[in-house]
C-alpha cells in the first residue's frame, strides 16, 4: 500500500442511536502535510476526530493508519463483536478475543497517531514535567524492579525522558513554569503544554481539535509557528480541527470540508476558498466569501 | 414443582420490595450520577420507623388492622422521606462540584452514620414486629401444595400501587417533566428556570419514600430486623437496579422481579446458604456482559 | 466586602426553628422510642437533647456566616483551592534526619514498652500496612475499593489454612498470601476496573461480603464461625511456643525462661521490618512511570488513554499492588491474633481502613502513618468510647470530603531540575 497517506479513511459511518451523525466519510491524509478540517457547527468534524482516535467505534467503513512501518485498522484494535466465522478459526477467534479484551483507543497511540482535546485534558493535579512524563509512559524503563531498585539502565532512561520533557518545553516556551501544577496554567500555556504532551508520545500524525480556541491573535500568530516546526523539524503530520480560517488558510496544505456528516469539498486552501459548496454551506448561497477568509 | 411454584410467589414478592428499592439508586443515579451507598441503610431506618409506628398505633389504643397499617405506612414514608432530603442536603449537596470519589466516600460515611446512630439508639439487637396479618389462600399442587399469604398478596398491591403512583408522577405530573428535565441535561434545565437543586432534593425524597415502603412491606412480613438489614438489601437492589439498566424507573422495577424470582428459585433448589454469593455474582456477571442492563442507554463517553 | 453586615437574629431564629423541627421528625421516633420487644419505653429526654443542640447549633452557625468573619471563611470555601505544592528542585526532605529517629524508637519499642502497650503497637502497623495498601488503590489511583477486607481475610486465612492444610508456616505463606491476594484482585478487578468508576466500588463491596459469606458458610474448610487456629512464626526453625512437638523452641535453644512476650516482640520486628520496606516501595513507585500513571489515570483517564496508556492495565496494577499488600497484613494479623474467624472481617473493617485513607490523605504516606496509628491506638485507649467509633468514622469521612477532600497533610510533588533538551 502506498505510504504517502499516513491516514486514510473510506466510507466512514457513525451512528449515535437513530442519529447519523456521520455518513460516508472518505479523504486521505498526506505524509508530512498540515491538513485541516472545517465546517459549520455539528458538521461532524469532532466525530470524525474521534472515530479517528479511537474514542468512538464507528458504525461501519475503515481507517487505516500507515505509522511506524505497518498498517493499523483503528476499527480493529478497539475490539469488534464475535463473527460467526471466528467460532471456527482459532487465530482469528483469538485475535478478535485479544483486541476485545485488551484493545482501546491507546492502541491508536501506540500505533503513531497523537491527540489534543477541545476542552483541555490535562492532569491538572500534576507538575508541568510530570504531564510529559505520563505521556511518555510507553518509552521509558517501566520495569518494577529495575524502578524500585534504582538501576543504572533505569536512571538513564528517567534522564532521557526529562531531556525530552526539557526540549518540547523548550519549543512551547513553557520552560519557566516547568515546575508549576498544569492546572494553575493559563489557558493559552494548557493548550501549548497540551500539544507537547501529545508530541512526547513520539506521534507520526497529531490530531489537533480547535488548538487556537480562545487564544489571542498573538498566541495564535505563534501557534501557527509551532505546528509549522513540528511539520518541518519533526517529520509530524498535522491534522487539525479550527474555526479560525485565517490560520486555516495560512497554515493548511490541505482542507478537508464537512456539512452533515458529508464530505462536500477537498483541496488546498485556494480551491477550498472559492468553492460555491463551501461558500453555501457557511453563509447561505447569496452571500460573498468576505467573512469566511476574514 | 410445588417447591418451583412456591419460590416464584416468594420470589415475585422478593423482587417487587427490591424493585420498590432499586427505583431510588436508578432515579439519584440518573440524575446526578452517583451511588447513594446510604440508600440501603435509609431502608434499615425505615424498618425501625415501622416498628416504631406501629407500637405507638397499638399503645393509642387502636387495633383495627386497616388503619394500622395505613396509619404505619403514612408516618414511616413521611419521616423516611425527611431522612432522604436532610441526607442530600448534608453529605452530598456541598460536594455538588466535588470529584466523583469524593461524594463516593461521602455516601459511604453518610451509610456508616446511619447505621451506628441506629444502633446507638435502638441497640445492637434484633428487633421484631407482631404478626398482623395472618391467614393464606392455598392451592394444591400435585402432592404438595403452594401458600399465598394475605401479607404476600398486601406486598405485591401495594409495591404495584406505588410503581404505578411514581409511574405517573414522572410521566404525566409538572414535577416528573422537572425531573426527566434535569436528569437529562442539568445545566440547560437550570437555565430554563427549574431549581435543580430542589428537584435532586426531590428525587432523594423520592426514593426514600420508595424504600420506606418496602421496609414496611418487608418488616410486616419477616417479623425481624436489626441495623445492618440496609447492607445487604441495598446491594441487592442495586444489582437489580444495573440488571434493568441504571438511570431507567421501568429497568429498576423489572430488574428487581428478575432478581427476587431467580433469587427465590436459586435458594430453593440450590441452596439457601449462597443466595447472597448468587446475588452479588449476577451483579458481576452483569456488568461483564451487559453494563447498560436490560432497558438502559448505553453510556456514550463525552470525549 | 462593600455590603456592610450584621447578624439578622430574625433569620438565624427561622433557621434555627426548622433545624430544630427537623430533628424532632429525624430523631423523635428513633431516639425517643426505645423498642424493647414488642414493648417500647418512651425516651423524651434523649430528643429534647439532640433537638436542643441541633436547633442552638443551627443559631449559631447561622449567626456565624452572617458575620464578617463567616462570610471571609464561606468566601475561602467556595474558592477552594486544594491542589498541591511542587516542591524545589533542590528540594532536602527533613524526613532524612527523622527516619533514622523514628527507626531507633521504632527497634527500642520492643525491649522497653509492656506486653500490652506492644500489642497494640503490632495493631498499628498492621493497619498501616492496610492503610497503604489501600491508599495506593484509592489515593494514587482513585479507585474506591470497598471490599479490601476481602483481601486482608484471603492473607489471614491463606495461613492459618495454608498451615493446616499444606504444612506451610509463616515465612512460606507471607509472599504466597500476597501473591493470592493479588491473583484475587485480579480476578476482581480485571472485568470490572474497563467500567466507570462507580461500578467498581459496589462491586468491591460486593466481593467482601461474599469472602465472609463463604469463610461463614463452607465450614468444612474453614470451620466456619467457629474459627481457625494460625501458626506462629519461626526463626530459622526456632518456635516460639511453651512446648514443641518437633524442633526446639526459642526460649530452650537460648536457654531463657519462657515468656509469651517474646513471640510478640519477634512479630513486632518482622512486621517493623516489612512496613519499612512497603514504605520504602511505595515512596519509590509514586516516583516510578507506573506511580505517574496511576496519578494520572486518577486525574483523566481519557486523556491517559489518549497517551497510549492502558486504562485497564494501570488500574489493575494498582489494585493488584493494593490487594497484595492487604494480604500481607492479613497474614500479620492472623499470627499475631493466633486464631481467626470470619467476625473480624467485616465491612466495618473495610471503613475503618478507608477512614485512615481518608484522614491521612488521598496518595500522601506520611499522612496514612499518622492516621493509622490515630485510628486504631486512640480507641484502645479511650474505650468507653468505643461504641461511637464507627459514628466518628462516618462524620469523619462526610466532613473530610467536604472540607478537606485531599486529606490533612497536604501533598507535595517532586520539582525537576530544568536541564538541556533534547530529542532522539
Amino acid at each position: 500500500m502506498s505510504q504517502e497517506h499516513v491516514l486514510k479513511v473510506e466510507n466512514l459511518v457513525m451512528h449515535f442511536g437513530g442519529i447519523k451523525a456521520l455518513n460516508d466519510v472518505n479523504f486521505d491524509i498526506q505524509r508530512g502535510s498540515v491538513s485541516a478540517l472545517i465546517g459549520p457547527n455539528g458538521a461532524g468534524k469532532t466525530t470524525v476526530f474521534n472515530c479517528l482516535t479511537g474514542f468512538y467505534k464507528a458504525t461501519g467503513g475503515k481507517i487505516t493508519l500507515s505509522a511506524g512501518g505497518k498498517e493499523t485498522s483503528v476499527i480493529k484494535v478497539l475490539g469488534e463483536p464475535f463473527q460467526p466465522a471466528d467460532f471456527f478459526s482459532p487465530v482469528a477467534f483469538v485475535r478478535r478475543l485479544k483486541y476485545k479484551m485488551f484493545g482501546g483507543s491507546h492502541l491508536v497511540n501506540r500505533a503513531g497517531l497523537a491527540r489534543t482535546f477541545q476542552n483541555i485534558r490535562l492532569f491538572k493535579e500534576m507538575s508541568v514535567v510530570e504531564n510529559l512524563l505520563v505521556a511518555q509512559h510507553m518509552r521509558v524503563n517501566r520495569s518494577l524492579i529495575a524502578g524500585i531498585l534504582n538501576t543504572k539502565a533505569y536512571q538513564k532512561a528517567e534522564e532521557e525522558a526529562l531531556e525530552r520533557v526539557f526540549y518540547w518545553l523548550g519549543v512551547v516556551d513553557l520552560v519557566d513554569s516547568a515546575n508549576r501544577l498544569a492546572g494553575e496554567l493559563s489557558y493559552g500555556q494548557q493548550r501549548r503544554l497540551e500539544i507537547a504532551r501529545a508530541m512526547c508520545t513520539n506521534p507520526e500524525i497529531v490530531c489537533l481539535d480547535e488548538p487556537a480556541a480562545g487564544l489571542n491573535p498573538s498566541e495564535t500568530e505563534a501557534l501557527t509557528k509551532m505546528i509549522r516546526v513540528l511539520r518541518d523539524e519533526h517529520n509530524t503530520t498535522v491534522l487539525l480541527i479550527e474555526h479560525d480560517m485565517g490560520m486555516v488558510m495560512d497554515i493548511s496544505d490541505y482542507i478537508v470540508v464537512l456539512d452533515h456528516g458529508e464530505v462536500i469539498a477537498k483541496g488546498g486552501p485556494d480551491d477550498i476558498k472559492n468553492n460555491p459548496k463551501v461558500i453555501a454551506a457557511y453563509l447561505g448561497a447569496e452571500e460573498d466569501d468576505e467573512e469566511v477568509t476574514l | 414443582m410445588d417447591i418451583v411454584l412456591q419460590q416464584l410467589v416468594n420470589g415475585l414478592t422478593l423482587g417487587s420490595v427490591y424493585g420498590l428499592i432499586a427505583i431510588g439508586y436508578t432515579m439519584v443515579y440518573g440524575i446526578i450520577g452517583m451511588i447513594n451507598f446510604a440508600h440501603g441503610d435509609v431502608y434499615m431506618v425505615s424498618a425501625y420507623i415501622t416498628a416504631i409506628a406501629i407500637a405507638l398505633l397499638t399503645f393509642f389504643g387502636i387495633e383495627s388492622f386497616p388503619i394500622i397499617i395505613i396509619g404505619t405506612l403514612f408516618l414511616t414514608v413521611a419521616v423516611t422521606g425527611a431522612y432522604g432530603w436532610v441526607i442530600e442536603r448534608v453529605a452530598y449537596r456541598p460536594l455538588r462540584n466535588s470529584s466523583r470519589l469524593s461524594v463516593l466516600i461521602s455516601a459511604i460515611g453518610m451509610s456508616l452514620i446511619l447505621q451506628n446512630y441506629v444502633q446507638l439508639s435502638q441497640g445492637a439487637n434484633q428487633q421484631g414486629v407482631p404478626t398482623l396479618l395472618t391467614g393464606a389462600i392455598r392451592f394444591s399442587v400435585g402432592d404438595g401444595f403452594v401458600q399465598i399469604t394475605y401479607m404476600k398478596l398486601l406486598i405485591l398491591l401495594i409495591s404495584l400501587l406505588g410503581m404505578g403512583v411514581l409511574t405517573y408522577v414522572i410521566q404525566k405530573t409538572k414535577l416528573g417533566r422537572m425531573c426527566r428535565a434535569t436528569q437529562q441535561d442539568r445545566k440547560m434545565a437550570s437555565i430554563l428556570g427549574i431549581d435543580t437543586d430542589k428537584v435532586i432534593s426531590t428525587v432523594f425524597v423520592i426514593g426514600a419514600m420508595m424504600a420506606a415502603l418496602a421496609g414496611v412491606l418487608i418488616t410486616l412480613d419477616y417479623g425481624a430486623f436489626d441495623f445492618y438489614v440496609g447492607f445487604i438489601i441495598g446491594i441487592k437492589a442495586f444489582t437489580a437496579a444495573v440488571l434493568g439498566g441504571i438511570g431507567s424507573l421501568p429497568g429498576a422495577m423489572l430488574g428487581g422481579l428478575i432478581l427476587g424470582l431467580s433469587e427465590a428459585l436459586f435458594a430453593g433448589l440450590i441452596s439457601s446458604d449462597y443466595k447472597d454469593v448468587f446475588s452479588f455474582s449476577l451483579l458481576v456477571l452483569i456488568l461483564i456482559i451487559r453494563p447498560s442492563g436490560l432497558l438502559g442507554k448505553p453510556e456514550v463517553e463525552k470525549v | 466586602m462593600s455590603q456592610a453586615v450584621g447578624i439578622n437574629f430574625k433569620k438565624s431564629s427561622i433557621d434555627a426553628l426548622i433545624a430544630g423541627f427537623l430533628a424532632l421528625i429525624l430523631f423523635g421516633p428513633i431516639v425517643g422510642v426505645l423498642l424493647d420487644g414488642y414493648k417500647f419505653d418512651f425516651e423524651f429526654d434523649r430528643v429534647a437533647w439532640i433537638v436542643a443542640i441541633v436547633a442552638v447549633g443551627r443559631f449559631a452557625v447561622s449567626s456565624f456566616f452572617q458575620t464578617e468573619k463567616g462570610v471571609a471563611m464561606a468566601f475561602r470555601y467556595a474558592n477552594n483551592n486544594e491542589g498541591a505544592t511542587v516542591l524545589a528542585p533542590n528540594h532536602k526532605s527533613k524526613m532524612v534526619w527523622i527516619i533514622p529517629l523514628v527507626i531507633a524508637v521504632g527497634l527500642l519499642i520492643p525491649f522497653v514498652a509492656s506486653k500490652y502497650v506492644l500489642t497494640v503497637v503490632i495493631l498499628g502497623l498492621i493497619y498501616v500496612l492496610l492503610g497503604l495498601g489501600l491508599n495506593i488503590v484509592v489515593g494514587l489511583a482513585g479507585l474506591l475499593d470497598l471490599g479490601f477486607v476481602g483481601f486482608y481475610a484471603i492473607g489471614a486465612y491463606g495461613l492459618a489454612l495454608g498451615y493446616e492444610n499444606l504444612g506451610l508456616g509463616f515465612w512460606s505463606m507471607l509472599p504466597i498470601a500476597a501473591i493470592l491476594a493479588a491473583v484475587a484482585g485480579a480476578i476482581l478487578g480485571f472485568p470490572v476496573l474497563r467500567m466507570h468508576g462507580d461500578y467498581l466500588a459496589i462491586v468491591t463491596l460486593g466481593f467482601g461480603e461474599i469472602i465472609r459469606l463463604v469463610l461463614t458458610n463452607w465450614a468444612s474448610f474453614t470451620h466456619g464461625p467457629n474459627g481457625i487456629s494460625a501458626p506462629l512464626p519461626t526463626l530459622f526453625g526456632l518456635e516460639f511456643k511453651r512446648r514443641s512437638r518437633d524442633g526446639e523452641t526459642f526460649h530452650e535453644f537460648f536457654n531463657l525462661p519462657y515468656d509469651s512476650a517474646y513471640k510478640y516482640m519477634f512479630i513486632y520486628i518482622v512486621l517493623f521490618a516489612v512496613v519499612w520496606a512497603v514504605l520504602f516501595i511505595k515512596h519509590r513507585l509514586v516516583k516510578m512511570p507506573i506511580g505517574r500513571a496511576w496519578e494520572a489515570l486518577r486525574e483523566d483517564e481519557i486523556a491517559c488513554r489518549s497517551l497510549g496508556l492502558n486504562h485497564v492495565l494501570v488500574k489493575l496494577s494498582a489494585f493488584m499492588l493494593g490487594a497484595s499488600t492487604g494480604g500481607l497484613a492479613g497474614v500479620f494479623f492472623a499470627t499475631y491474633q493466633g486464631f481467626i474467624n470470619p467476625s473480624s472481617f467485616t465491612f466495618f473493617e473495610s471503613a475503618l481502613i478507608l477512614a485512615i485513607v481518608v484522614l491521612g490523605g488521598m496518595g500522601s504516606t506520611l499522612g496514612v502513618v499518622i492516621a493509622a496509628f490515630f485510628l486504631t491506638v486512640l480507641p484502645e485507649m479511650l474505650r468507653e468510647f468505643a461504641e461511637y467509633r464507627v459514628l466518628m468514622f462516618g462524620i469523619l469521612m462526610v466532613v473530610m470530603m467536604i472540607w478537606k477532600p485531599r486529606g490533612i497533610v497536604r501533598v507535595t510533588r517532586t520539582g525537576f531540575a530544568p536541564r538541556k533538551g533534547a530529542v532522539k
